[in-house]
């Protein structure tokens, strides 16, 4: 087994990873840093973000505002000493972004324009038409080429985080084109390896986002902190899940039901008028809106179509000119995937699973409580979604948190004395374990299991969530890990680029996961941000102001801890939209 | 899947192991289909239910990331954006991007334009290093526009597909990363022309494309690498024109 010595390795090369990189490599450039990915870079999920990033720019915003959007869109569950590190750090990264080179879009002075999202008091998302995203990773990834000591190992699998005496040794990895194992050794690691979306069935996430990172932190002890908040997104394309960014409603899209009604007025979001204003209507945040769908569903008020319910997202207002400006991937992803003409018709749009808010836990240094790990992006908890992340949050996410792990990770490894003894020890149960998958000739066909994973998960831990319902989750979960330990049935046995395998090895981190996922929602009897109960309507601040943690109990299923909640300036009130509120100017 | 299902559709691919097969072979799979799915679907269903060694990468299913590029009826396309009804009912044949090597079935080896993009220095370079305190640089609108188009390449590497002077000498820089080149050449914030022009002058830099513009044709975000190719040739003209431009045009 070969064994390359780094002195930093992260795992993911989405928009954290790359950035932990430049970052570990700017605090010292002879740190050897090897930045290893499942899939090259740019193909990474950081990719299909659309609408864009928070940042406070504009006279009239402040730190205070974008703090309390922050605090007040997570339900009070937001660690807020990690938020105030948070909102006073955006902006310099947007501004180190731009410094890159990335497409920020512009006002006709040449400053950075800014647009509204969802939940925000003032406009502060900064974009690059509607592939932010796509923008900042490939910004990301061409700046990382400037950098000598960052060394790429595209398409290696992670496999393991190898432990040795309550410290990271490094990790095991299976390199993809010929299927060794590789293992890096090093005394830091970082896992930017993004979200578990991809353990529900329809799906604004990529293939890829599979939990990896959360998998491997989990096995290697490190609880997972606030998983049952899962984002669903208002509004996807149904059947496939393609996502139809919030920024639609940022330049002033509506939504209808099938009278051609804004339902949203009666959920808690209206008046109707003045409009466009801050925080009502279609610019309240995702989990009222995602819960409002479900509503007019209940009532038979949405539409039918061939892929399931849906409401309309009416852009027809906005025009050709601001709509092929402002939207245009929205207007070809529309064309290209519903045949519809978003300048002529409304698209049809439903909820689908969209943000992992809860993941590995860490500190606001991204430190996990096990010494030499870290995590930063969609796949650590670091503390600033809370039950609800606000749209334009997670990219920004993503550089100030990924500089932050990737400058710590660094840190570490210059002080941490060189560990004795052969890493193999610990990476060769693994590789044994994985070998022994391309010999199984019992058990099930890989999509069979994946597939009751996802409709279990669809089934029991949606956007509304009963006791029986979870419990039923809870039950197949189980079931499915025990048929995963029977075995799974690979048509290939080759080593070299079996992807099979390495799907087969995704759903068990998916499995554990989202078990994991399941088992925190069925504790936590109150109903906060993303989390419905329809047995525990409200909120119970008395009970759940609080973290839940899963931890691993290797074959059964987690214990569930809870860890309080950091509260330094804003005390639990009512979450409130809607009312008369000062009337947005959209520009 | 999610409409009713009433037909199926022939989708033939190419096989190739480096491990164990001497030569590619062609294989068929007959799989049900609706009208709304998408290519990589038909290839998704297949590894699902038919066959599980089937191998091809794909990862956002919208267009975006680049990864799922093939030769559909030998033509270089995105097959999450190229539908199994416009195949129906002959079928369609599925080969990895032509001009790469194959790692295996559906996928080709990418080293090699990862490095052609570290070689032209596609990251800006600006003429000296500005403080974060300083804030963003100014760019109008007008400015941006200039780069704008040739920024949105997702580097899915079509256009090398389609270069019939990349399938005759690899050491041609190509289309996909000489229009990154551009996109930093011709943006307001960047100095590092002077740099970079070394390589577009070069025997593999722009003088090697041969104006057929298939790239642009198959671009799937109208990046039209093919335009900055040409402008290219203009500055590269500029600057060398004794030097370099009788010997090259006989090519």
């Amino acid at each position: 087994m070969q064994v390359i010595q780094s002195d930093v390795v992260i795992i993911g090369g989405g928009g954290a990873g790359l950035r932990a990189a430049i970052a570990a490599c700017e605090r010292d450039s002879r740190l050897r840093v090897a930045l290893v990915s499942k899939v090259v870079p740019m193909r990474s999920h950081t990719v299909a973000a659309e609408g864009g990033a928070a940042g406070v720019t504009r006279g009239d915003d402040s730190l205070q505002y974008h703090f309390d959007d922050t605090v007040s869109g997570g339900d009070w569950l937001c660690d807020q000493s990690v938020v105030e590190y948070f909102v006073a750090h955006c902006h310099e990264e947007l501004v180190r972004l731009e410094h890159w080179g990335c497409p920020w879009s512009r006002q006709a002075d040449g400053n950075i324009n800014v647009r509204f999202f969802g939940g925000m008091k003032v406009p502060r998302t900064w974009f690059a038409a509607d592939r932010s995203g796509f923008h900042i990773l490939h910004t990301l990834f061409q700046t990382s080429l400037k950098y000598p000591g960052i060394k790429r190992y595209d398409e290696y699998f992670c496999v393991e985080v190898l432990v040795d005496d309550g410290r990271v040794r490094g990790v095991l990895a299976i390199e993809v084109a010929t299927g060794e194992f590789v293992v890096f050794e090093s005394p830091a690691v970082v896992l930017c390896t993004g979200g578990a979306g991809r353990v529900y069935r329809q799906n604004t996430n990529a293939g890829t986002v599979t939990g990896d990172g959360m998998g491997l932190a989990f096995r290697a002890g490190v609880p997972l902190r606030d998983l049952e908040f899962m984002q669903y997104h208002p509004t996807c394309l149904p059947g496939t899940g393609i996502l139809m960014t919030e920024a639609c409603r940022g330049e002033g899209a509506i939504l209808v039901n099938k009278d051609g009604y804004r339902y949203l007025q009666d959920y808690g979001l209206g008046p109707l008028d003045p409009w466009p204003r801050v925080k009502a209507m279609e610019l309240g945040p995702r989990d009222r809106l995602s819960q409002a769908f479900w509503h007019e569903m209940k009532k038979g008020r949405t539409i039918a179509t061939p892929q399931g319910p849906a409401v309309h997202l009416d852009l027809r207002h906005l025009g050709a000119k601001k709509i092929h400006e402002r939207l245009p991937l929205i207007a070809e992803a529309a064309h290209t995937f519903s045949g519809v003409d978003a300048v002529k018709e409304p698209i049809p749009v439903c909820p689908a699973v969209h943000y992992t808010m809860g993941g590995i836990l860490t500190n606001v240094r991204c430190e996990t409580p096990l010494p030499g790990l870290y995590a930063a992006g969609e796949c650590a908890s670091v503390g600033i979604h809370g039950a609800n992340r606000l749209g334009s949050n997670s990219l920004t996410e993503l550089v100030v948190f990924g500089r932050v792990a990737g400058e710590q990770a660094a840190h570490f490894a210059l002080g941490a004395p060189r560990r004795a003894g052969s890493v193999l020890r610990q990476a060769q149960p693994t590789a044994d374990r994985m070998l022994a998958m391309l010999r199984n000739e019992q058990g099930e066909r890989l999509a069979v299991a994946r597939d009751e994973m996802r409709d279990s998960m669809e089934a029991g831990a949606g956007i509304y969530r009963t006791k029986e319902g979870i419990e039923e989750t809870c039950r197949k979960l189980a079931e499915l890990r025990e048929r995963y330990r029977r075995g799974i049935r690979l048509d290939d046995r080759g080593r070299a680029f079996n992807t099979e395998w390495l799907t087969a090895i995704e759903l068990g981190n998916m499995l554990e996961v989202a078990q994991a996922l399941a088992h925190s929602a069925l504790e936590r009897r109150e109903s906060r941000g993303a989390h419905m109960r329809l047995d525990y309507e409200a909120r119970d601040d008395v009970n759940f102001l609080k973290h839940s943690l899963a931890c691993r109990r290797g074959e059964e299923p987690p214990r569930i801890d809870y860890m309080p909640v950091t509260i330094t300036k804003s005390s639990p009130r009512a979450r409130v939209y809607g009312g008369e509120g000062k009337q947005a100017v959209l520009t | 899947m999610n409409g009713k299902i009433t037909k199926t559709i022939a989708i033939e691919c190419l096989r190739y192991d480096p491990q164990t097969d001497a030569a590619p072979r062609y294989q068929t799979y007959e799989v049900p289909f609706t009208d709304e799915m998408s290519v990589l679907e038909g290839l998704q269903y297949i590894k699902d239910h038919l066959d599980g060694s089937l191998t091809f990468r794909w990862s956002c299913r919208m267009a975006i990331c680049g990864s799922c590029g093939g030769m559909l009826n030998g033509v270089p396309k995105l097959s999450c954006e190229s539908f199994l009804r416009d195949y129906y009912p002959e079928g369609v044949r599925i080969e990895p991007l032509n001009h790469f090597p194959i790692q295996r079935d559906l996928a080709i080896d990418q080293s090699d334009f990862l490095l052609k993009l570290r070689s032209v220095k596609a990251y800006l370079i600006p003429e000296a290093p500005k403080p974060v305190g300083e804030g963003t640089f100014l760019q109008t609108p007008q400015q941006l526009d200039d780069y704008y188009q040739y920024s949105k390449c997702i580097n899915c590497l079509l256009c090398y597909a389609a270069c019939p002077q990349y399938g005759l000498d690899r050491d041609f820089t190509g289309p996909g990363a000489l229009a990154l080149l551009h996109r930093y050449n011709a943006d307001s914030r960047d100095a590092g022309k002077a740099e970079r022009m070394e390589l577009v002058n070069a025997d593999e830099g722009v003088w090697g494309c041969t104006l057929v513009s298939y790239c642009s044709e198959v671009c799937p975000k109208g990046v039209d690498p093919a335009r900055a190719v040409n402008q290219n040739k203009v500055e590269s003209t500029k600057d060398y024109f004794l030097r370099f431009v009788a010997p090259r045009r006989s090519k």
